[in-house]
């Protein structure tokens, strides 16, 4: 026997989930239903009471329900949302206890000692159930000691069990209740156990032969024999915050003030989390129920309001207020840890300047295209660097080259020449051009550990070449495969 | 022969849009870079394949010190330039332009060096020079007969348009170890 503080588990099963929820958005009169493709034939998925008042039911196919109820408007169904929405749910039963799973469709709460606070269990109920109906959803609800109890109590009877007999309440449900398979309860009501109650009072040793040890064990979870856990959801901070105006606003300073408003208090919530806001997004909602949104990405993460605030100018004049904007809704969509630092008194106020317009330009030319370098331990020219975003990196390396190198690189060019020699004469870039000096070779060998394809002809043979005409070129004659190249300009 | 002396006008005027053209105009703007001190934003638009290289200007330089704005039109280089100029986060702002711009965008790409108290400078094609800009400088390098020149810099740069003062041209040479440019005497004339 499992002992400790009397638990008082709640079990909420909402039997038209996805139906009520396409209903929310888009309500219909008369039968609907949402249909799922399903081995190639569209059934329906779920319906409302007004379709099952017409006689249809669940994986009925779709082409039966319509030949039986000429009136049914349909939608395809999307599981995907379906299962966002109950997390949704999930989340919003934390208002009533914390520790709050998800089930099939629907939810289980561990409510032990958090019941008082809405004035007794049955009152908890009784508000869940009419926030529910006023939200628009069904919802069947049990409550009692342990989660099979409440479960059964939410599918097959709705109500509270007493504290401590869990088999009283249960005596007269079906044994379906007990959340065991078709063919088992199927197989029990050929046998003459009906109801739970007649289940407990056959003998255990033939039914767990019979059946296996899973129908005994679903009996004694339920009776609170044997202990069963409910993982609760991850707490998932939710960094957004929305704000409702009663009166339409359409001015850039009110917009920009509303903002700032929510700024500070999702900038606080950030503070507490120790997260910086990396990209933000403000959605507007107008009257005409149009909405609209700006983008905010972020050079580094920030949670100061008062720098985030001037970034969110540019995006918001582009905002067309239509009739007037009557909600803001403001959310940080990426968030990475920013620690507290100390502060100090050698001021980096530049650095922060930079980050600011770097987000800025981003937004105006995107973030991945504003890039800094990055030193690398290469000896091939293009690779001695790596270029990175400015706003996903620092700078990094010692600069170090033995050999001058150029300040300009572009992609190899081709030049009519032969010889290991730099070309007394050659033209390039329709300029003839007249070799004074060259320094070299200087030896490059591709990495073969790296695929390059701009290094398929091999070795490389690199000359500094100033010529008469003033250009200091760097060419490279490729040994395996003739060829001369020029690649980059001196200063 | 390394008789060294500042070259007049150089570093010009800080909180102004300059121009330098030629084929030594990224010298001069790595040279400017390294008189100014600071953050500098490179611009340069997605189709131009020629490339800054770290390991190349680390000398003028810090690499580390350099952004690099890649842009899809001239109007998103002038737009990024005005702004980075305006923003007092920069010193100096190199934008490299291909197409001749107006006294419009001139002007205002001058206020906003004003206002940001930072350097412009663009680098623009032979002959598309703005009327707006404060100096336009010709950089081409010259060929160094000198023998112990291994890695010489020498480039002559023509002042070809100032609007507070003369114009000229110099010899100048880059000098590593002081870190600065150097005015040198036309050799083998």
């Amino acid at each position: 026997m499992f002992f400790g503080t009397q638990r008082r588990i709640v079990s909420l099963w909402f039997p038209r989930l996805a139906s009520d929820r396409v209903l929310r958005q888009r309500p219909v009169d008369g039968p609907f239903a949402l249909t799922l493709n399903q081995k190639n034939t569209n059934r329906i998925y779920c319906l409302n009471t007004a379709a099952i008042k017409q006689g249809l039911h669940r994986g009925m196919s779709y082409a039966d329900a319509r030949a039986f109820c000429p009136i049914l408007k349909s939608r395809e169904a999307d599981v995907d949302q379906d299962h966002r929405f109950l997390r949704l749910l999930g989340r919003w039963a934390t208002r009533y206890c914390p520790w709050v799973g998800l089930e099939e469709d629907g939810l289980v709460m561990d409510i032990t000692g958090a019941a008082h606070l809405f004035g007794g269990e049955a009152l908890m109920l009784a508000d869940m159930q009419a926030r529910l109906m006023r939200a628009g959803l069904s919802a069947c609800i049990g409550c009692a000691d342990t989660r099979g109890a409440a479960w059964a109590l939410a599918h097959y009877g709705e109500g509270i069990a007493p504290p401590g007999d869990m088999l009283s309440a249960l005596t007269s449900l079906p044994v379906a209740a007990l959340r065991i398979e078709e063919p088992i309860s199927v197989a029990l009501q050929r046998l003459g156990l009906r109801s739970i109650g007649d289940l407990v009072q056959a003998a255990r040793a033939p039914l767990n032969r019979r059946f296996g040890p899973s129908l005994l064990g679903r009996l004694d979870q339920a009776l609170g024999a044997q202990p069963e856990e409910i993982s609760p959801l991850s707490i998932s901070v939710q960094y957004a915050v929305r704000m409702t105006v009663p009166e339409p606003i359409g001015l850039l300073s009110d917009v920009m003030a509303g903002t700032e408003r929510l700024l500070f208090q999702l900038c606080a919530k950030l503070k507490t989390q120790g997260m910086g806001a990396r990209k933000l997004c403000l959605t507007l909602r107008r009257v005409d129920q149009g909405q609209q949104q700006v983008e905010l990405r972020l050079a580094r993460p920030l949670r100061d309001p008062q720098r985030i605030l001037p970034l969110f100018e540019r995006g918001l004049t582009e905002i067309d207020a239509g009739f007037g904007i009557d909600q803001l809704r403001l959310e940080a969509t990426q968030v990475e840890t920013l620690p507290v630092q100390q502060l100090n008194h050698v001021s980096d106020g530049g650095r922060d300047r930079l980050d600011d317009l770097v987000t800025r330009l981003g937004t105006r030319i995107g973030l991945e295209n504003i890039h800094q370098f990055i030193a690398a331990d290469s000896h091939i020219p293009e690779r001695s660097f790596m270029v990175a975003p400015a706003a996903y990196s620092d700078p990094a390396g010692p600069w170090i080259s033995t050999k001058p190198r150029p300040i300009c690189l572009f992609p190899p060019e081709a030049i009519a020449a032969t010889g290991l020699r730099p070309p007394k004469q050659f033209r390039w870039r329709r300029m003839s051009l007249t070799t004074g000096r060259a320094t070299g070779p200087e030896r490059i060998a591709p990495e073969w550990w790296l695929e390059d394809d701009n290094w398929r002809s091999g070795l490389r043979d690199y000359w500094r070449v100033e010529t008469r005409q003033g250009r200091r070129l760097w060419l490279f004659y490729t040994p395996q495969n003739p060829g001369w190249f020029v690649q980059g300009e001196f200063a | 022969m390394t008789s060294a002396s500042n070259v007049p006008f150089f570093p010009p005027i800080k909180t102004r849009t300059h121009e330098v053209c030629g084929a030594g105009a990224y010298m001069f703007a790595f040279a400017l870079a390294a008189r100014c001190g600071g953050p500098v934003l490179w611009i340069r638009e997605g189709w131009d394949k020629h490339q800054i290289n770290p390991v190349g200007f680390a000398g003028f330089v810090n690499p580390s010190e350099v952004m690099v704005c890649i842009t899809q039109t001239q109007l998103d280089t002038l737009a990024i330039a005005e702004e980075s100029l305006r923003s007092k986060a920069v010193s100096l702002v190199v934008m490299a332009l291909n197409k001749p711009i107006g006294l419009t965008e001139g002007r205002r790409l001058q206020l906003a060096a004003q206002a940001g108290e930072s350097t412009g400078l663009a680098i623009i094609p032979d002959g598309m020079g703005s009327n707006a800009a404060q100096t336009r400088w010709r950089c081409s390098p010259i060929f160094d007969a000198d023998q112990r020149a291994e890695d010489s810099t020498l480039q002559s740069w023509e002042l070809i348009k100032n609007k507070s003062g003369t114009l000229g041209a110099w010899h100048v040479l880059w000098d590593a170890a002081s870190h600065r440019i150097v005015m040198v005497s036309p050799s083998g004339k």
